[in-house]
């Protein structure tokens, strides 16, 4: 029994023109049984940008106030938003601090910059930052969602498309993970707007 | 020391007045004048370097000191504590790019400075520092020149000047300074204002200048490369002084 396997979930993000998608899975699992269905793991840092926090849900949660909280502060400080670069940083160091005790979380970064450039990456649990100009995928689901990704993804996606290529990529993954599933959450980042969808997916 | 004192040695005078903090300002008012002038495209800050004898090998004397990339600081008063606010500045231009592995904003880091300073009027057993900074910095809101008190208090200027010959400097940089200079003018002027009050003669070894100029420009991959802050090299200030004589 792994801790990182304990509630389980998905996140996957991926760059489009001039946008950027993250999705998740919505299941609060103890194991093999299933204790919630709206359990999503993305939460929105800043209004372009967003984070995902697939794995103990504990975790998710208390990181996912950290942040809050870090974010917010910063605005005070500097009178101004975190971009998405800064914040993958931020979210670096806050998971390095507990290098031998960690947070049991894998979380992944994804936002447009003031340039309204697509940014996404993701990091292990204790802060190792893997910048990707493709997708990034975190949470136990992993392997199959780099197989679904690396298939599906093309560059240059407009939004639509983009969001038809995550949501094609979440299901059938998370369809292969028993830990993983129960409906799904994607939010398209664009310039102009942020759209956040709930998907209904095989409820089991 | 300070655990001898468990309270605070700088207090309130009747008429609500700090009095450590008026000594402070006087410590500061009897050092050598500094200059700091904000033009569109960039900042310049200078000094006296006052040698107490012909002896002193004024080579090695840094008063213009380096705080992390885009941020230089220059200072009025007692040389020693300011070497320990350098050394504190340039610690939290560190930490602050452990977190965020980018250069801090000169406002943030000028607030880390004066609440440092402001820390030693309230602490136990500690006294203010004697000296006035005047930090220069250039993030992506631009040029800011800051000057911070003894009492930690800050604001930012367009010119300034603090020390012994602040007054008729300041006047000075009234009359002359306007909202269009250029850098290369504001160091002409800075030099003509530290003129103003010269005790001796002036070289390229008795006053020290730091510049800070440039653009903000992005790497490919998105990351900010600020402009970075220099001092002058004594062949460079010999060829401004050339052009003043």
């Amino acid at each position: 029994m792994s801790i990182m396997e304990y509630n389980g979930g998905a996140v996957v993000a991926m760059v489009g023109k001039n946008c950027v998608a993250i999705a998740c899975d919505k299941r609060l699992g103890v194991q093999a049984m299933t204790i919630s269905t709206e359990f999503p793991k993305t939460f929105q840092a800043t209004p372009k940008t967003y984070i995902g926090l697939p794995g103990l849900a504990t975790d998710v949660q208390t990181l996912a106030e950290k942040f809050r909280f870090k974010v917010n502060m910063y605005k005070l400080k500097e009178e101004r938003e975190i971009e998405p670069r800064t914040l993958a940083h931020l979210v670096s160091s806050t998971l390095y601090e507990r290098r031998f005790g960690p947070w049991f979380v894998e979380p992944v970064v994804a936002g447009l910059d003031k340039e309204n450039r697509p940014f996404i990456c993701s990091t292990d649990l204790i802060g190792c930052i893997n910048f990707a100009k493709d997708f990034v995928v975190s949470g136990t689901t992993s392997n199959q969602l780099y197989g679904m990704c690396e298939s599906l993804w093309e560059p240059d996606l407009e939004p639509e498309d983009l969001f038809e290529t995550i949501s094609q990529s979440l299901m059938n993954a998370v369809d292969r993970d028993c830990l993983s599933g129960w409906g799904a959450q994607v939010t398209i980042i664009t310039p102009d707007q942020v759209i956040t969808r709930t998907l209904k997916s095989r409820q089991d | 020391m300070a655990d001898r004192y468990s309270f605070s040695l700088t207090t309130f005078s009747p008429s609500g007045k700090l009095v450590q903090i008026e000594y402070a300002l006087s410590a500061v008012n009897s050092g050598v004048t500094s200059i700091g002038i904000k033009a569109t495209n960039g900042i310049v800050i200078a000094t006296e370097k006052k040698a107490v004898s012909t002896l002193i090998d004024d080579s090695s004397l840094e008063k213009v000191a380096i705080i992390c990339s885009n941020v230089g600081m220059v200072y009025s008063g007692m040389g020693p504590d300011y070497r320990v606010l350098v050394n504190k500045a340039r610690k939290a231009a560190q930490a602050y790019k452990r977190v965020y592995m980018e250069e801090p904003p000169t406002a943030i880091l000028v607030k880390e400075i004066a609440s440092v300073m402001q820390e030693f009027t309230q602490s136990g057993g500690v006294r203010p520092f004697g000296v006035s900074l005047l930090i220069a910095g250039f993030d992506e809101k631009g040029p800011m020149l800051y000057q911070v008190d003894p009492s930690g208090s800050y604001w930012p200027w367009k010119a300034t000047a603090i020390g012994k010959n602040m007054v008729n400097a300041k006047t000075f940089l009234e009359k002359r300074y306007n909202e269009d200079i250029e850098l290369e003018d504001a160091i002409h002027t800075a030099i003509l204002t530290l003129k103003e009050g010269f005790e001796g003669q002036m070289t390229e070894n008795t006053i020290e200048i730091g510049i800070i100029t440039g653009a903000v420009s992005t790497k490919d991959d998105g990351a900010v490369v600020l402009p970075e802050f220099r001092k002058l090299s004594p062949s460079e200030v010999k060829d401004y002084l050339a052009n003043i004589a």
